[in-house]
C-alpha cells in the first residue's frame, strides 16, 4: 500500500534505533509522552520499544476518546437506545466500553437496544432517510480528526429538514489535555512534569495544523514532535526528540511534512465553529473536570442535539476506587502500577477508561506487551 | 489522532463524494471537508471523509529524512 | 428427514381413481410458511423437491427416519458437528450452503480422519424465500459432491418470522482415522514448526465486504474450501511427523494458535514477514481498522510438524492447489505461560493474544 508500506521499513527502523541508542545520554532518563492513542497502538502493534535503548521510555497519554469518555455518557446513550427507543448508531469502539448497572452498548442490545455500529456518521445519516418513522442518534465521540465528519452530517442533516436525526456530542479537544496533564497535581509536587517531550497526534493536527502546540513548547519549555501514523515516523520522531533534549531545544517540529502544516485543514475548522461552540468545562474520565475541552452543538442547530431533542440531564458516576487511570493517562503510573491490572481488570473485564479501547495505555500493554513483565524463557 | 489512511482519488462524484483506492480496495467517501481535489490526488481517509491532502514530495522528502543518520542534518528536518 | 409421503407427484391420469392434482412447489416467488415444518404433505413436498432433489444419493433414498451405513472397517471414528449462522447468507466465494458443508469436512479432516458422511438439519425462518433455500441447498449438494461426501439424513424445522434471521444450518460429519494418525491440539512439542497453508482473512474480509454500512469494492473472494484431500496429501507424504492440524476459523490465526498453546502447555514464536496475506485483505483490515490475525478464514489449515518433516510437508502443501502459498510461519517454543509471541516485519516484538470480545472495525 502506497504510503503505508515504505515508512513499516524493518531496514530503515534498524537503523533510526541505531542511531537512538547512539545519541541519547547514557547518564540520564528520556521519558516522552504520545499523546494520540494511535501512536500507543502504533508503538505496541509493532514493536518499536524493542529499537530503544533502556533509558528512553515512552509514556502513554490519554488521546483515546473511547478511553475518556465518562461512565455518564455512555449511560446517556443507552437510556436513550433503551428507554427512548432510538435507532442509536455508534463507532465500534464504544460498543464494549463498561458503564453502569454492568451494562454496556453490546449488553444493552442484547435487552432490546436497536444499536447499530457504523462505520461514519454518514450511515447514521442513511439510515435517518430510510426510516423517517424511527428517532436515530448518533454517537458523536472523538477528537478534533472525528468531529469535522460530525459537522458535515449535522449541517447536511439541517440543509435536508431531516426532521428524526440528532447526535449526542462529546467531541473532545487535544489542546486542553495536553494542558491539563501539564498542570496536572504532580507538576505542584515535582516542579515539573515527568517529561522531556511529546510526540504529537497526526491526524489532529492534520485539522488544527501544528500552531496550536507551540504555546505548550515556548510555554511549559517541552519539546513537541508532530509525528505521522506509522512505525517509522513514531521512531524518527523519538530521534528528534532526543536531539531536542540533548541540544536544550524546545520547540515544535513536524516530521508529518506530508500532511500536516502550520494552519491545518481551514475548511475543516470553519465547519466545526459553525456547528459547535466550546462547553465550559467537560467530565474526562480518570482527569476529572477539564475546561474549555470540549463541545457542545451551538443553539443554531438545537434541534439536532439529542440532549436538547430528549430532555437529557448528564449524571456523573465515579470510576472504581482501585482503578489508577486518573494516574497513569498523567504518565506518572504505569499499568503495572496498577493493583488490579490484569487480575480483575482485563481487556475482557475492563473496569477503568485505560482498558476499554485497545489504544489505552493498560489495553495495549496487555494485548501486546504483558511478555515483558514476565521471564519467558525461549526454545 | 485516530485510523486514518492515505488513498488514491480514482473518480469524482456529484454530492462531494469520492471513489477512493487503497491496496485495490474501492469505497466512496465524502470530500466536504476538502477543496480542489482532482483524480490523482491522494488523500488521508477517516470516518468515511477525506481529512487531508497528502503532499508526494514531502512524502519522499520524509523518507529521504529516515536516511539521514547525523545530527549535523538535524536542522533539516525542521519546518 | 422422513420422505414416507408415497403421493406421486401430478398425476393427472384422469382414469386413475387416485388421481388428485397437486400444485408444484412455487419456488420462484413461494416462501417459507409454518406449514411447511409441521409435518404433513407440504412438509413432505418441500423435502421432497428442495432437499431430496438436490442431496439425492442411496442413503437418503432409503426414506427412512435414519440412514442405514456400513460399519466403517478398521480405525478409529470420528465424529464433528457445526452450526452455520453467517450472514449476509451470500458473499463472494461461497455461501452458506457450501460453508456448512466444508466447515465440518475440515473438522473431521483435521483429525486426521476421512470425511465419510453428513448430516444437516435446517431452521427455517417463517417468510425465507424459497428461490434463496433452493441456491443454497443446491450450493451444499455441489460442494458434498466435489468432496465426495454425501449428506445421508436431515431434518427440517421451521420457526415464526422474526425468530430466526431466515436459514440457521446445523451439520455433522462422521469419518474415520486410521490406525496410527494421532492428531491432537496437545501433540505440539517445543521446537516443532509452524505451518499455514496459505493467506489469511480472505473469508472474514469477503463477507464483511458485503455489510451494509461497511461495504466496499474488492475482488477478494472467501476460501471457503474441503481440505480434506489436502490433509490426506501430508498423512502419507511424512506419517508420524504430523501433531496437529486445525482450521483458523472464527477469531483467525491467532485464537487457533493460543489454543494449541494453551492445549500443549507450550508458547509459539511468529515470524511476521512469512505469513500470507493479500494485498487487498490487507488494505480491507487496514481501512476498517482490523487485524487480519485474527479475521477469520474458511479453506486454510494450520501444520504443526517435527521440525525434520518441515520442508517435505512444506513441499507438499505447495503442490496441492489449496496450498499454493504455504508458508512456514513459526515455531514452537519453550513458555511456562502459553504465549504465542511475534517477530514483527518491523523488527520489534509483541504478543499475539486471545481477542477480546469481537474484533469490530474501529475509528481509533
Amino acid at each position: 500500500m502506497k504510503y503505508i508500506d515504505e515508512y513499516r521499513d524493518g531496514d530503515v527502523a534498524r537503523r533510526v534505533g541505531e542511531q537512538i541508542h547512539a545519541e541519547a545520554h547514557s547518564d540520564r532518563q528520556y521519558s516522552f509522552m504520545e499523546f494520540c492513542g494511535g501512536h500507543t497502538h502504533a508503538i505496541s502493534r509493532y514493536g518499536v520499544t524493542e529499537l530503544l535503548p533502556d533509558n528512553v521510555r515512552m509514556v502513554h497519554g490519554p488521546g483515546c476518546p473511547v478511553c475518556v469518555l465518562p461512565i455518564g455518557r455512555i449511560d446517556l446513550a443507552i437510556r436513550l437506545a433503551l428507554e427512548h427507543d432510538v435507532m442509536l448508531c455508534t463507532y465500534g469502539d464504544t460498543l464494549r466500553v463498561p458503564a453502569s448497572d454492568g451494562l454496556s452498548l453490546t449488553r444493552a442490545k442484547a435487552r432490546g437496544a436497536d444499536i447499530r455500529m457504523v462505520y461514519s456518521v454518514a450511515d447514521a445519516l442513511a439510515l435517518a432517510r430510510a426510516h423517517p418513522g424511527r428517532q436515530v442518534v448518533f454517537f458523536a465521540i472523538g477528537f478534533e480528526t472525528t468531529t469535522p465528519p460530525t459537522a458535515v452530517a449535522i449541517a447536511q442533516a439541517a440543509r435536508e429538514g431531516l426532521k428524526n436525526f440528532s447526535v449526542l456530542c462529546c467531541h473532545v479537544l487535544t489542546p486542553a489535555a495536553i494542558t491539563h496533564i501539564l498542570e496536572s497535581p504532580e507538576v505542584q509536587q515535582y516542579g515539573t512534569v515527568p517529561l522531556d517531550g511529546f510526540i504529537g497526534p497526526a491526524h489532529v493536527s492534520i485539522i488544527i495544523g501544528y500552531q496550536p502546540y507551540v504555546a505548550f513548547a515556548e510555554g511549559y519549555r517541552k519539546p513537541v514532535v508532530i509525528s505521522g501514523f506509522e512505525p517509522l515516523d513514531v521512531i524518527q520522531s523519538i530521534l528528534m526528540l532526543v536531539r531536542q533534549v540533548n541540544e536544550g531545544r524546545a520547540e515544535v517540529e513536524n516530521e508529518f511534512i506530508r500532511a500536516v502544516d502550520r494552519h491545518g485543514n481551514t475548511k475543516a475548522q470553519a465547519l466545526m465553529d459553525q456547528v459547535f461552540e466550546m462547553r465550559p468545562s467537560f467530565e474526562w474520565r480518570g482527569l476529572g473536570e477539564v475546561p474549555s475541552s470540549a463541545l457542545a452543538i451551538r443553539p443554531a442547530y438545537a434541534e439536532f442535539d439529542a440532549e436538547h431533542r430528549f430532555g437529557l440531564h448528564y449524571q456523573s458516576v465515579p470510576d472504581n476506587k482501585a482503578c489508577e487511570c486518573g494516574a497513569i493517562l498523567r504518565g506518572v503510573k504505569r499499568p503495572t502500577d496498577c493493583k488490579i491490572f490484569g487480575t480483575v481488570c482485563t481487556p475482557e473485564n475492563p473496569v477503568g477508561s485505560c482498558m476499554v479501547s485497545s489504544e489505552g495505555a493498560c489495553a495495549a500493554h496487555y494485548t501486546y506487551g504483558r511478555f515483558r513483565d514476565i521471564p519467558v524463557v525461549t526454545a | 489522532m485516530c485510523l486514518a489512511v492515505p488513498t488514491e482519488v480514482i473518480a469524482l462524484q456529484p454530492g462531494d463524494q469520492a471513489v477512493v483506492k487503497i491496496g485495490g480496495i474501492e469505497k466512496t467517501i465524502s470530500l466536504a471537508l476538502l477543496e480542489d481535489v482532482t483524480v490523482g490526488d491522494y488523500v488521508i481517509v477517516h470516518v468515511g471523509h477525506a481529512i487531508g491532502k497528502l503532499d508526494p514530495e514531502e512524502a519522499a522528502r520524509t523518507l529521504a529524512l529516515f536516511d539521514q543518520l547525523s545530527p549535523g542534518n538535524a536542522a533539516q528536518a525542521r519546518s | 428427514m422422513n420422505a414416507r409421503d408415497t403421493t406421486p407427484p401430478g398425476n393427472t391420469d384422469m382414469s386413475d381413481p387416485k388421481r388428485h392434482y397437486v400444485r408444484p412447489l412455487d419456488v420462484k416467488h413461494g416462501r417459507v410458511d409454518m406449514g411447511h415444518g409441521a409435518g404433513g404433505r407440504a412438509a413432505a413436498q418441500l423435502i421432497r423437491d428442495i432437499f431430496l432433489a438436490a442431496f439425492d444419493n442411496p442413503y437418503l433414498r432409503q426414506g427412512d427416519d435414519g440412514a442405514l451405513l456400513p460399519a466403517p472397517g478398521p480405525g478409529r471414528l470420528v465424529m464433528a458437528t457445526d452450526a452455520h449462522v453467517v450472514s449476509p447468507l451470500f458473499f463472494p466465494g461461497g455461501d452458506l450452503g457450501c460453508l456448512s458443508v466444508h466447515g465440518t469436512i475440515n473438522d473431521v479432516a483435521m483429525m486426521g480422519a476421512r470425511p465419510l458422511y453428513l448430516s444437516a438439519s435446517f431452521i427455517l425462518e417463517e417468510g425465507f424465500a424459497l428461490a434463496e433455500l433452493q441456491r443454497i441447498v443446491q450450493s451444499m449438494a455441489r460442494a458434498a459432491q466435489e468432496a465426495g461426501v454425501p449428506i445421508v439424513t436431515g431434518d427440517t424445522k421451521v420457526v415464526e418470522k422474526g425468530k430466526g434471521d431466515g436459514l440457521f444450518i446445523s451439520t455433522t460429519g462422521v469419518g474415520v482415522v486410521p490406525d496410527g494418525v494421532a492428531l491432537s491440539g496437545a501433540h505440539a512439542r517445543v521446537g516443532d514448526a509452524v505451518l499455514l497453508s496459505g493467506t489469511i482473512g480472505d473469508h472474514g474480509v469477503a463477507v464483511l465486504s458485503q455489510r451494509e454500512s461497511l461495504s466496499f469494492g474488492t475482488s477478494v473472494v472467501s476460501d471457503t474450501a474441503a481440505l480434506h484431500t489436502l490433509v490426506d496429501a501430508l498423512l502419507r507424504a511424512a506419517p508420524g511427523a504430523l501433531r496437529t492440524l486445525r482450521d483458523p476459523t472464527r477469531g483467525g490465526l491467532a485464537t487457533t494458535l493460543n489454543e494449541i498453546a494453551q492445549q500443549s502447555s507450550v508458547g509459539i514464536r511468529l515470524d511476521e514477514a512469512q505469513i500470507p496475506i493479500a494485498a487487498q485483505v490487507e488494505a480491507a483490515c487496514e481501512l476498517l481498522g482490523l487485524d487480519p490475525l485474527y479475521v477469520a478464514n474458511e479453506g486454510k489449515l494450520i501444520a504443526i510438524c517435527a521440525p525434520e518433516a518441515a520442508d517435505t510437508l512444506l513441499a507438499t502443501l505447495r503442490a496441492h492447489p489449496l496450498g499454493a502459498r504455504a508458508a512456514r510461519i513459526g515455531t514452537v517454543t519453550q513458555d511456562a505461560h502459553h504465549f504465542v509471541q511475534m517477530n514483527t516485519r518491523f523488527g520489534g516484538k509483541r504478543v499475539v493474544d486471545w481477542l477480546s470480545g469481537e474484533q469490530l472495525p474501529r475509528i481509533c
